[in-house]
């Protein structure tokens, strides 16, 4: 029998649209009570009380794309250090992607990241499966029994599809065994170049993306989603020409759901400078005009979640050549401080912020966690808002160092994450 | 003979680009070069200035007209000219790239000339080693002695380079060329034209101080110069253009098209060239022609380059 009580901290609940001052009451890693009257519970017996005043308490977060090295290449991230990293910025569940060596495409990987999991990892981890064998975009995998060792999203991970068919027969499929399919747009001609389109991208002479290589994808997804009258999430878009497509799908009744990567959120093309690789991501950073058209769509319900887009990338293969340069950013550590940036300039309220990061993610994908109400796993955070840090690559808990954020002021920082009532990570 | 240097000190470490170099940078420059295209013109070329100085020539792609316009600037200096053609197949091109440099500048070289297919390569050695990095060529960024060279070709026919009207014609999309010259001559005070089908044009190109033409018919009218651009072969069977006698029809340069532009027209070509596919041959060999100049003028601006970013007045001042 372990308690804790939190007192006079700010509860803000998206999954019951709470955000008022109380008590939270944790016994046996359940939530017990949470609210401003959950003191009339009484407190547990030997129940140790934690003073929360000016802090705030969320449902841990839910981060439905992260990268790891493991298996495969446990150099650059191994499950346990992903966990870590995902600890200190208070996610307290993950959602990993196939895109390992081997790929995780197969009832037996499933299985292995399960069991890795379980056994080093701190916080949660939910393994997504391939929807194709070895993300080759021919052969369907074994969507039913991937589902049945625990796989809980079926995706391409970096990967498009770039078939209409097997895309077609994915969502068919994926729809009868109850499954969403995650899917990551990018046309593989037109999306050949190193980053977004532009003045910029001419001047320094590097191949451009333009932000219809994410959208006619996209759009053909929408299409087919219609068809086959499936689940589609948009894994994580860019810009506004693709926002503006999920918005006509949902205004149309189609149970279609998106992210957004806190990179294209918080960051725009000027940030890649003079050949900065880390800034090299995929989808690319975009220009200031889309990023602002992204978080009104986040804003108002285009976006239904956030994800860090984790992809941990050794600083070898980002010391390159631009174009030549690994592609992704870690964010497993700075995606919570990154996004409160968007709640401080006033642009998104804190209750929906926390309703993309947290509650969303974990109904999308039907994960416990992203609430508090009684009775819920205890998975939640003590966050203090206004706390400055600096980024300091040395503090970095992720074996890879390549994050978007180095040196980069932010405001509001994890104390403390909580897993299933047992505390995982404090500062 | 550092006392006798007549020429202001060239306050840059590097020469990554045009851009971040001030016009009375490039003009000191391209008086440097008239001066060494005096001692070019001479007997006796030789001068000792950079006697005991090393300077590698790093070719990761090849390109023999630019490096031996290099290897001939140095000599004719006195520094120890060491070429290195690394073929870009050998090796994944990145590592080869790193690899290099670190092995490179153990060797204690005085200044490196790179020519790289990535844009951002020079930079990135820049970053590596602890001597001058000259960029001759980075992918589709810069090529900053192409556009110097060009420069003085102009100013040596012309007498000045502001207030000229600059058409610059072909693979603009590609070109490393055309970005070093674009920012070059806007910094002069010309007035850029670029002409190419939309294909071959940047994302963006109108807003790159220049007036884009999709029709050479257009876009040579009363032009001062015409400056032809290299088109490569994998882009001229149905990439980017349909072929090569459609390219050449709306886009090469012939006798007829080219007295369209001003009457003295300096028609110039970095080389090297297709004949019958960008330019005419009676054109490229005509007396219109500066090609041959080019030539000279690369040798000249390049040694003009390495004595200023060797000039021993500017130890211990900052890049």
């Amino acid at each position: 029998m372990t308690a804790t009580v939190f007192t006079n901290a700010r509860i803000v609940d998206p999954s019951r649209q709470l955000d008022a001052v109380g008590t939270v009451i944790v016994e046996n890693g359940v939530i017990l009570a949470a609210g401003p009257e959950a003191l009339n519970q009484g407190t547990p017996a030997g129940a140790e009380v934690i003073d929360a005043t000016g802090k705030v308490i969320l449902p841990g977060l839910v981060d439905a794309r992260v990268f790891s090295g493991e298996p495969g290449a446990e150099h650059r991230e191994t499950i346990a250090s992903a966990s870590r990293a995902a600890a200190a910025g208070g996610v307290t569940s993950f959602i990993m992607m196939p895109d390992t060596h081997p790929v995780i495409d197969d009832v037996a990987l499933v299985e292995f990241v399960r069991r890795t999991a379980t056994a080093t990892a701190c916080v949660n981890v939910f393994p997504a499966a391939a929807i194709t064998k070895g993300l080759e975009g021919a052969e369907l995998s074994e969507f039913g029994l991937l589902r049945d060792a625990g796989a809980v999203m079926l995706t391409e991970g970096r990967h498009t599809i770039a078939s209409n068919t097997v895309m077609r027969r994915a969502l068919t499929y994926a729809r009868d065994m109850g499954l969403v399919i995650s899917h990551s747009t990018q046309d593989k001609e037109l999306g050949s170049g190193v980053m977004n389109e532009g003045l910029l991208a001419s001047w320094l002479g590097l191949p451009g993306i333009p932000r219809e290589a994410e959208a006619i994808p996209l759009m053909r997804d929408l299409m087919l989603a219609r068809l086959t009258r499936s689940r589609y999430h948009a894994a994580e878009l860019s810009n506004g020409m693709s926002a503006d497509a999920i918005a006509r799908a949902k205004d149309e009744g189609l149970a279609v759901t998106a992210g957004i990567s806190i990179n294209n959120l918080c960051l725009n093309e000027n940030d890649v400078g003079e050949y900065r690789t880390f800034f090299r991501l995929s989808p690319p950073l975009r220009s200031e005009d889309d990023r602002v058209a992204m978080v009104e769509a986040l804003k108002n319900g285009t976006l239904d979640i956030i994800v860090s887009s984790h992809d941990p990338q050794d600083v070898d293969t980002k010391r390159q050549p631009f174009s030549e340069a690994a592609v992704g950013a870690i964010g497993l550590e700075t995606m919570l401080a990154a996004a409160l940036r968007l709640y401080h300039s006033g642009d998104v309220p804190l209750l929906r912020l926390v309703e993309v990061l947290s509650t969303n993610p974990a109904k999308i994908f039907g994960l416990p966690g992203g609430t508090l109400k009684p009775g819920a796993v205890a998975d939640l955070i003590l966050v203090d808002l206004d706390a400055p840090w600096l980024v300091r690559k040395g503090d970095i808990r992720s074996l890879s160092k390549n994050t978007t954020f180095e040196d980069a002021r932010m405001q509001g920082r994890v104390l403390q994450t909580m897993v299933a009532g047992s505390i995982v990570y404090s500062a | 003979m550092t006392n006798t240097d007549p020429f202001p000190v060239f306050p840059h470490r590097h020469l990554l680009g045009i851009k971040g170099l001030l016009p009375s940078d490039i003009e000191t420059l391209l008086d440097r070069a008239d001066a060494a295209v005096s001692l070019s013109r001479q007997s006796e070329k030789k001068r000792s200035v950079l006697r005991g100085r090393t300077q590698i020539n790093l070719f990761f792609e090849a390109s023999t007209r630019t490096q031996s316009s290099f290897e001939l600037a140095g000599k004719r200096l006195g520094a120890d000219v060491m070429n290195m053609s690394v073929a870009s197949s050998s090796t994944k091109k990145g590592e080869t790239l790193l690899d290099t440099a670190t092995t490179l500048n153990a060797m204690r070289p005085d200044i490196l000339v790179i020519r790289h297919s990535a844009a951002g390569a020079a930079a990135l050695l820049a970053q590596k080693v602890g001597c001058s990095v000259v960029n001759a060529g980075d992918g589709a960024h810069e090529h900053p002695t192409q556009a110097l060279l060009d420069a003085l070709t102009i100013r040596r026919a012309k007498g000045a380079i502001a207030g000229l009207t600059v058409a610059i014609c072909g693979d603009v999309l590609h070109s490393r060329v055309a970005r070093s010259n674009i920012i070059l001559l806007n910094a002069l005070g010309a007035r850029v034209r670029v002409i190419a089908p939309s294909t071959l044009m940047p994302s963006g190109v109108s807003q790159m101080s220049v007036e884009p033409f999709t029709s050479m018919e257009e876009g040579l009218k009363g032009a001062d110069v015409v400056m032809m651009l290299r088109l490569q072969r994998e882009r001229m069977s149905g990439s980017y253009v349909p072929s090569v006698r459609e390219y050449f029809r709306f886009f090469g340069l012939d006798s007829e098209r080219l007295k369209l532009a001003k009457e003295d027209a300096l028609v110039m070509h970095p080389g090297p060239m297709n004949r019958g596919v960008e330019i005419a041959s009676d054109v490229a060999d005509g007396p219109q022609s500066v090609i041959q100049e080019q030539v000279e003028m690369g040798v000249a601006v390049r040694m003009a380059v390495l004595e200023a970013l060797l000039d021993p007045r500017q130890a211990g001042e900052t890049a």
